[in-house]
């Protein structure tokens, strides 16, 4: 690997597993390994429970992985008190679902953003500081003044992301950032993450369950199924000629806008519970394809540019449904 | 005939603080028998709070003028006794989140039951047989062992699935569901959406489905509402309203999705943000943020107006619009 490349987050095989007194091991992340590179937007799309939040986590350092490793620019993300947290770790940031719950309620939005800012920036232009954040989220300078209450749900979004730029990050992991948001501010929101992408140059995981918004705006789109990548691939390719059963089924199920009212389709059975996954195949017990080989955990195959762990990719074992999918 | 709901320049004000706030203006709708009608807009132009005065469930104070009349009975007015004939028996209603709709501590047989022995006088026997062909309908697997489980042993769309089992239990001729998908991950939405078009068709239901999410909007109904600021702007069949929208509102709300073009990333939102409940500008209340609007726009609402084959948009201007693919 070159070393002198630019800082990119990386996972290779990582695992997370949660504990609870008297209940089964649950793998909520079961071997994932993923890149994410600068001016890069990586979509991670998959269902509740899919373990990407867990993957999130481990991503910023905020958990441990219990196996694999997460690395950014080449170190280990490990987890640490927030005191020993090292420079490259901070280039690391994290924008949350619930802009509610990410800002503290009774601190001024200016304290906040000051907050992060580096220790090297001193005296006024610190103040300085506070303002172009709030100048690159498109919110008044004012805005320094009041506290969190004031603002409405977009906008509270868009303060929790200048509160996420302050540390100058150069990677940034979005879990669900929108979903909370209506239509018009939503789109604000993405337009304002995805221009901080392009202009800034940085990097960023863009969690999400909303497959549409993900083709949007995703270079590189994964999706998870059951703690595992099942497919990963140039959002435009996935979408046009998707590999995985559980890929269509996902994008089967996204309503459309039609000149007639169209269900859409339906995937058979539900997600099983993580701490009793299927053996083989995860997906094996909802496949409509599921055949004798998927008893057997598939490889992840690379596929030039894309990659998907299904057996129907084996062409030798089942030509003609791989090619109806 | 008449249609099984007809609601006629109903206008709601609510109490508040700073004195009464007019949340709800002139929202003239109808529901026939069988139909799936949506009715669709952002947070707090009214859509909740529409359902909420169907039902009488509105706060003390408030202050309702206009009509609503189901099934010939005119509901606005009745007295308590006159609300519980109606709730349950005539209109039932799904909530967003099943989890806060169900009784965590009572087991589904219990909450399905006691309805119907409280409300159509059953004894046990008959209430249990009319519960196991309630989840069966729901399409619950195994509704004898689901009676006896509790709500937290169900997933979000199995409990949403009995939210509605319940729901149905008097044979209710309306259902009003609100957002009743909005929680569940794509894959169980769909199978949601195909319950209720299910039900309808199966046994003349009608469903006033109200959601954020126009592409849910297309996939289900046949005739649609587009709420904003508290007024229907735009009312018709759904298809047209969506691919060939008259109103600046709906358009732009259509042009802020995801369009599935891979624009890079640049969603066209909608400038400004919608008013606060009760705080609509005079005149149009969309006029501030229109891209089309002129000066008369700011002086008088305007009305609903015949559009087309059974369409009415409330807008003056009336501008060629692009529509987004």
């Amino acid at each position: 690997m070159n070393t002198t490349a630019p800082a990119r987050l990386s996972f290779t095989d990582v695992e997370v597993e949660y504990r609870s007194r008297g209940r089964a091991r649950v793998r909520a992340v079961a071997g994932v390994s993923l890149e994410v590179s600068p001016g890069q937007i990586v979509g991670l799309v998959g269902e509740s429970g899919c373990g990407k939040s867990s993957l999130a986590r481990v991503a910023v350092g905020l958990s441990a992985p219990s196996a694999g490793t997460v690395r950014y620019a080449d170190r280990p993300v490990t987890p640490l008190g927030w005191r020993r947290r090292s420079g490259a770790e901070v280039a690391l940031q994290m924008v949350f679902q619930n802009p509610y719950a990410s800002l503290n309620p009774r601190r001024t939005i200016g304290s906040q953003l000051l907050d992060g800012v580096p220790a090297e920036v001193t005296g006024a232009a610190r103040r300085a500081r506070v303002h172009e954040l709030l100048e690159r989220v498109a919110m008044p300078a004012s805005a320094a003044q009041r506290y969190p209450h004031q603002f409405s749900g977009g906008q509270r979004q868009r303060l929790a992301i200048a509160r996420a730029l302050a540390p100058e990050p150069r990677m940034i992991i979005a879990d669900e950032p929108v979903t909370a948001l209506d239509a018009s501010s939503q789109a604000q929101v993405v337009n304002l993450l995805v221009g901080l992408v392009r202009d800034l140059d940085m990097g960023m995981l863009f969690i999400s369950h909303d497959l549409a918004l993900v083709h949007e705006i995703a270079d590189v789109t994964a999706v998870m199924y059951l703690g595992r990548i099942v497919e990963a691939a140039p959002t435009r390719e996935l979408w046009r000629e998707p590999r995985h059963p559980y890929t269509r089924a996902l994008i089967d199920a996204v309503p459309q806008i039609g000149p007639t009212a169209r269900l859409p389709a339906i995937l058979a059975g539900e997600v099983p519970d993580p701490a009793n996954a299927p053996t083989g195949c995860r997906f094996r017990p909802r496949c409509p394809h599921a055949f004798a080989p998927c008893g057997e955990q598939p490889p992840t195959v690379d596929l030039g540019g894309r990659s998907v762990a299904c057996w129907l990719t084996d062409s030798a074992a089942a030509p003609t449904v791989a090619r109806s999918l | 005939m008449a249609p099984l709901l007809d609601v006629d320049s109903l206008a709601v004000t609510l109490p508040s603080p700073r004195g009464p706030l007019p949340i709800l203006h002139d929202v003239s709708l109808t529901v026939d028998e069988g139909e799936l009608v949506g009715i669709a807009g952002e947070s707090g132009c009214g859509k909740s709070l529409t359902a909420q005065t169907l039902l009488g469930l509105l706060p003390p104070g408030a202050a309702v003028t206009g009509s609503a009349r189901y099934a010939g009975t005119e509901l606005l007015g009745l007295d308590p006794r006159g609300w519980q004939r109606v709730r349950g028996a005539g209109i039932a209603m799904v909530f967003q989140d099943p989890s806060a709709a169900l009784h965590p501590m009572l087991s589904v047989g219990r909450q399905l039951t006691e309805h119907m022995r409280v409300h159509l006088r059953m004894d046990r026997r008959a209430a249990v047989r009319r519960a196991v062909e309630l989840l069966d309908q729901v399409r619950i697997p195994d509704p004898e062992r689901a009676l006896r489980a509790y709500p937290h042993q169900f997933s979000g769309g199995m409990r949403q699935r009995v939210a509605i089992a319940i729901a149905l239990a008097a044979r209710p001729r309306l259902l009003i569901a609100d957002e009743p998908t909005t929680a569940l991950d794509v894959t169980v939405q769909a199978g949601i959406l195909a319950l209720l078009e299910r039900l309808r068709a199966e046994t003349g239901l009608a469903v006033a489905f109200i959601t954020h999410d126009l592409g849910v909007l297309s996939a289900l109904t046949t005739r649609g509402y587009i709420f904003y600021a508290g007024r229907v702007v735009e009312t018709g069949p759904t298809g047209a309203l969506l691919t060939a929208p008259t109103h600046p509102y709906t358009a732009a709300l259509l042009g802020a999705r995801p369009h599935g073009t891979q624009t890079g990333g640049t969603l066209r939102p909608i400038p400004g943000a919608p008013p606060a409940p009760g705080e609509a500008p005079p005149g149009c209340p969309f006029h501030p943020r229109c891209g089309y609007a002129e000066p008369s726009c700011g002086t008088a609402p305007p009305p609903l107006t015949p559009a087309g084959a059974d369409r009415s948009v409330a807008c003056v201007v009336r501008p060629h619009l692009e529509v987004a693919a």
